[in-house]
């Protein structure tokens, strides 16, 4: 058995797509945070990293068919430290999301429940074997996924909930939806829609408001995005050189390290600069979907697609936001942004894709 | 469940509707490459907003993200200093902090907190920011000058973005004028240009916000002591702090201007004029020099270099004493029985009197009907020109008035400057009035009558000179008939040349002997006599010219006469001419020790410098020096040589 889990047959390309980008990540939260209180923020992030190599290589060395098997306990797990946090949590920005660890570190549960919410869709939907899902199966796993989607909800952290949604949806679309399951959720969430508003926190909606207009509130909640896109703006397409952003270096940019990482990097590299690094993301979607097609079964098919899923949500809320096309909800850019939390969960997402690629040729 | 991944394409099995129990992956396939389009949409979406913000609109996002961190500010050059004619600091200026209000991003709740930290009116304080209102919100506007260390402490405190982040420091460099008004009408005062202003040619060059002269001195010389602002581009931060300057323009500082003024003279006169209304005028009759200038009551020119509060502005002028004019150049009042040295003047040179001439005064006359007193109740009895102006004796001038006519006396009143303004170089100079049968005509639509003739020769009636005019006028006749024009800036002089009358020595000799006699022989004007130095002189009591048009105005207190003296020194050649008007101030010998005091300054000065002069030149070599090189006197404290003369007497006998 031991012969086909060599590091050879580890996904290279996958890893040095990897690799690159956490590279530019580091660069980027040198040169935005030079000279301000988290300057440290750099080499912080090159141990994480090299962290998350080692959790990527841990990961894949149990099967995956065992992780799957233990579901229910990372499940009950997670539901419990979820609840820990308002209990024991460190409240930042007034919000409790972070666990206290020893050595002065935090862990942030949420980010850590999404590789369980796609361990979760992975085994559901694997052990279902039919083409199409019923109504039962579907308000089942709703069920399951909504319980800790809720609880983060209330930390509160929008963000990071809403990333547990697109893995649910991947699954189900996969697993095979119904059109009138489709119509029948359109009309529900239609119906929803305005309760769901009244829902919301307060700086919920004005993000949402000023999403539609920016200008609304120049100096409050629009704010963070007027400065995100006049910094994206003059980058131009050579950039203004690293440590060279005006936006960033003189701190109009809110949080330039970790949230808008990449309105600071198109500042400093410019439209040049940004497609490189898209197309880097590119790379390592396709990278991750090619091992979901090779997957041996299944399990790790959903494993990989809940992979894909998240990554891609990641990008497009988190750039979107950079430039202005989509709400500013506080999720990270994965392998870039400043955190350990997201970069270990990344990494450990890594891996399990990893793991599948290591066991394509057995069943 | 055998089955191999790597199979080849097997896409019937998917096809064969086989519902339960399949673990192959194929079944997805065509949902994975779904996937990938999605995706390859995501990006596209991505790119297209980079596309649009960085290679389409770059220029636009470039000038906001200059706007954003590039500010400028104006560095504000100091006016220049204004010294006297030694050379001694009459203006400066001394570094100061004022407080802008950026009004981007004013809260409004804020004013009032602000407001209470820096002592000011809230009410005022919003005003100012409604008024500002239709400028654009980018120019902060200054709400307080001349922070005190206190204020400083809590601007410096309280102007991190969490609290008034609004509140932005200015540094500037004031106008710090001499104390209790000092020369207070001549210098002036600056303060910010106003609407009207900017819209008038004077100030076309101008900018809203600049700080110009706005009365005397400051305001005539106001583009030589201005200097041009410069400015300073830097590079700031999100909490407006500086992070490197881009571009600086320094600025240039205006140029010092030395004025005539003797501020040893002008600290003699102040002092004898405190607590009083009215002017001195000291001139050098040889070159028009202005040697000291006065008027009171006086204002604290200190109060308009920073915002002028509306109470203090009320205060001014509320107060019926006006002291905002500067009455040694606007007070136009009648000269009263200083006219008389010109009226003997004029009839010597229209041949109307000569030495000879006697009149009897029985104490007064009747003329066309109406019977004109003397001031002297049992009379001079017979006077003849020199008795006349010694004693000021009325009838004597009523009846070389009566002979000359108004229209000769009118001529030689213009002659010696009356009636239009000397031009000295203040602004809003007044000409007095000289009467006359044409002036009347035109005025009035009224033949002259030679009743009113009489009151003029004596200085009365419709006659009004300012104390200007009076002493460049007898300054000029004392000179020998040379009029320099009057003037405050000594650079200024050089190439002009006097204004020049045909006169006859022997008649000027005759006036000067008798002004010499008022004071020396007894006459109204004893009080002035400094033993040892030909003071010459001429009282004058007057009632307000304006009494024969405002009867039963009954304003009591106007009814009380002006004292005028006019005094010069030496006899021969004189070297100052000093005019006093003290209004309401009863008779005319209470105003000649003010003159007394100041000529007397001027010698006890002269004199010591020349003594002083003397013993540096007695000095060894290499000996430290006390006084300056060029034998200038280091300022001395005034009031160890003032006299402060008594006022004991009442009316002369």
């Amino acid at each position: 058995m031991a012969n086909y889990r060599s590091l050879r047959d580890l996904d290279w390309v996958l890893l040095f797509i990897t690799l690159a980008l956490c590279s530019l990540g580091i660069l980027q939260i040198y040169s935005a945070t030079l000279g301000s209180v988290w300057k440290d923020a750099w080499w912080k992030q090159v141990i994480y990293v090299a962290a998350g190599f080692v959790a990527l290589w841990l990961m894949t060395q149990i099967d995956y068919h065992s992780l799957l098997g233990q579901v229910p306990v990372f499940y009950l797990l997670t539901v419990a430290t979820l609840g820990a946090t308002f209990a024991v949590g460190k409240q930042v920005f007034g919000s409790r999301r972070w666990i206290p660890l020893a050595g002065g570190f935090h862990l942030q549960v949420s980010e850590f429940g999404k590789l369980v919410i796609i361990l979760l869709v992975a085994r559901y939907l694997s052990e279902l074997k039919r083409e199409h899902l019923e109504t039962r199966d579907l308000l089942k796993l709703a069920g399951l996924v909504g319980l800790p989607m809720v609880m983060v909800m209330r930390q509160p952290d929008l963000g990071t909930a809403l990333t547990y949604l697109p893995v649910l949806g991947m699954g189900v679309f996969l697993g095979g939806l119904r059109w009138q399951h489709v119509v029948a959720i359109s009309v529900i969430v239609l119906i929803l829609l305005p309760f769901g508003w009244y829902a919301l926190k307060d700086y919920q909606k004005a993000r949402l408001s000023t999403f539609i207009d920016p200008g609304k509130d120049p100096r409050g909640s629009g704010y963070q995005v007027i400065q995100s896109t006049i910094a994206v703006g003059q980058g131009g397409i050579w950039g203004r050189g690293v440590t060279k952003g005006s936006q960033t270096q003189l701190r109009f940019l809110p949080v330039p390290h970790t949230d808008f990482i990449f309105s600071s990097f198109a500042e400093e590299h410019g439209f040049v600069g940004v497609v490189v690094v898209l197309g880097l993301y590119f790379l390592l979607l396709m990278q991750i979907v090619q091992n979901a097609q090779a997957a041996p079964d299944r399990a790790g098919m959903y494993i990989c697609m809940g992979v894909a899923t998240v990554l891609l949500f990641h990008i497009l809320v988190n750039v979107g936001m950079v430039i202005g096309r989509m709400p500013v909800t506080g999720i990270p850019l994965p392998f870039m942004s400043a955190g350990g939390s997201n970069t270990l969960s990344m990494f450990m997402m890594l891996g399990l894709v990893n793991n599948v690629r290591l066991r394509r040729f057995i069943s | 469940m055998t089955h191999l991944p790597l199979e080849p394409d097997d896409g019937r099995q998917i096809l064969s509707a086989e519902p339960v129990l399949r673990d192959d992956t194929k079944f997805a396939s065509g949902k994975i490459a779904f996937f990938q389009y999605l995706s390859v949409g995501v990006f596209l979406f991505l790119l297209s907003g980079f596309w649009s913000l960085q290679v389409q609109n770059q220029q636009e996002y470039s000038e906001l993200a200059e706007r954003n961190s590039i500010k400028s500010y104006p560095v504000l050059a100091p006016r220049g200093k204004i010294l006297d004619r030694e050379g001694r600091v009459i203006v400066d200026n001394h570094s100061s902090f004022s407080l802008l209000l950026s009004r981007e991003n004013l809260k409004w709740e804020h004013l009032k907190p602000i407001a209470e930290g820096l002592n000011l009116d809230y009410a005022d304080l919003v005003a100012r920011v409604e008024r500002f209102k239709s400028r654009p919100s980018y120019e902060p506007i200054i709400i307080k000058e001349e922070l005190t260390p206190e204020d400083l402490a809590f601007v410096e405190a309280h102007r991190d973005p969490n609290t008034f982040p609004e509140m932005e420091l200015l540094h500037a460099q004031r106008r710090l004028y001499p104390r209790d008004g000092l020369a207070a009408h001549v210098i002036g005062y600056v303060g910010e240009i106003s609407e009207t202003e900017l819209n008038s040619p004077e100030f076309a060059k101008y900018d809203q916000g600049d700080i110009i002269g706005k009365a005397g001195i400051e305001r005539q010389y106001n583009e030589h002591l201005m200097g041009i602002d410069g400015r300073r581009q830097v590079l700031v931060d999100n909490r407006g702090r500086e992070r490197k300057v881009l571009g600086m323009k320094e600025a240039v500082p205006g140029k010092n201007l030395q004025l005539t003024l003797d501020l040893d003279l002008q600290v003699v006169a102040e002092l004898a004029m405190e607590g009083r209304r009215g002017a001195v005028v000291a001139l050098d009759p040889r070159n028009g020099e202005v040697l000291a200038m006065v008027s009171r009551p006086a204002f604290d020119p200190n109060k308009f270099t920073s915002r002028i509060s509306s109470k203090d502005w009320k205060d001014i002028l509320a107060n019926p004493d006006n002291p905002l004019l500067n009455r040694a150049i606007q007070a136009q009042l009648a000269p009263g029985s200083t006219f008389k040295p010109i009226m003997a003047l004029a009839g010597l040179e229209s041949g109307n009197v000569d030495e000879t001439t006697r009149v009897f005064c029985p104490g007064g006359a009747t003329f066309y009907g109406r019977y004109f007193k003397c001031w002297k109740k049992g009379g001079h009895g017979a006077v003849d020109l020199h008795r006349a102006l010694v004693h000021s004796c009325d009838v004597f001038f009523y009846h070389l008035g009566n002979r000359m006519g108004i229209d000769t006396i009118a001529g030689y009143a213009e002659m010696v400057g009356f009636g239009k303004k000397t031009g000295i170089d203040l602004p809003q100079e007044k000409e007095g009035l000289v009467p006359s049968s044409r002036w009347k005509m035109r005025t009035f639509r009224q033949k002259w009558y030679a009743g009113e003739t009489i009151s003029v020769a004596i200085g009365q009636g419709a006659l009004t000179v300012t104390p200007i005019q009076l002493a460049y006028a007898i300054g000029g006749i004392a000179a020998g008939g040379f009029w320099h024009r009057p003037h405050l800036v000594k650079s200024q002089t050089g190439s002009e040349r006097p204004r020049k009358a045909d006169l006859h020595v022997e008649n000027i000799n005759n006036v000067i002997y008798g002004m010499w006699g008022v004071v020396n022989e007894g006459g109204t004007g004893a009080v002035a006599r400094l033993v040892g130095f030909d003071v010459c002189g001429k009282t004058g009591t007057a009632q307000l010219a304006s009494n024969e048009y405002l009867k039963g105005a009954g304003k009591g207190r106007e009814m009380v006469d002006n004292a005028w003296f006019v005094g010069f020194a030496p006899r021969q050649s004189p070297e100052i001419v000093v005019v006093a008007l003290f209004e309401a101030g009863g008779h005319g010998d209470l105003a000649a020790p003010i003159v007394r005091d100041v000529i007397k300054a001027y010698y006890d000065k002269k004199y010591r410098r020349n003594a002083q002069a003397q013993t540096v030149a007695q000095r060894t070599p290499g000996a430290p020096l006390l006084t300056r090189p060029d034998g200038a006197l280091p300022p001395v404290k005034p009031l160890e040589r003032v006299e402060v003369a008594g006022f004991g007497g009442g009316r002369e006998p």
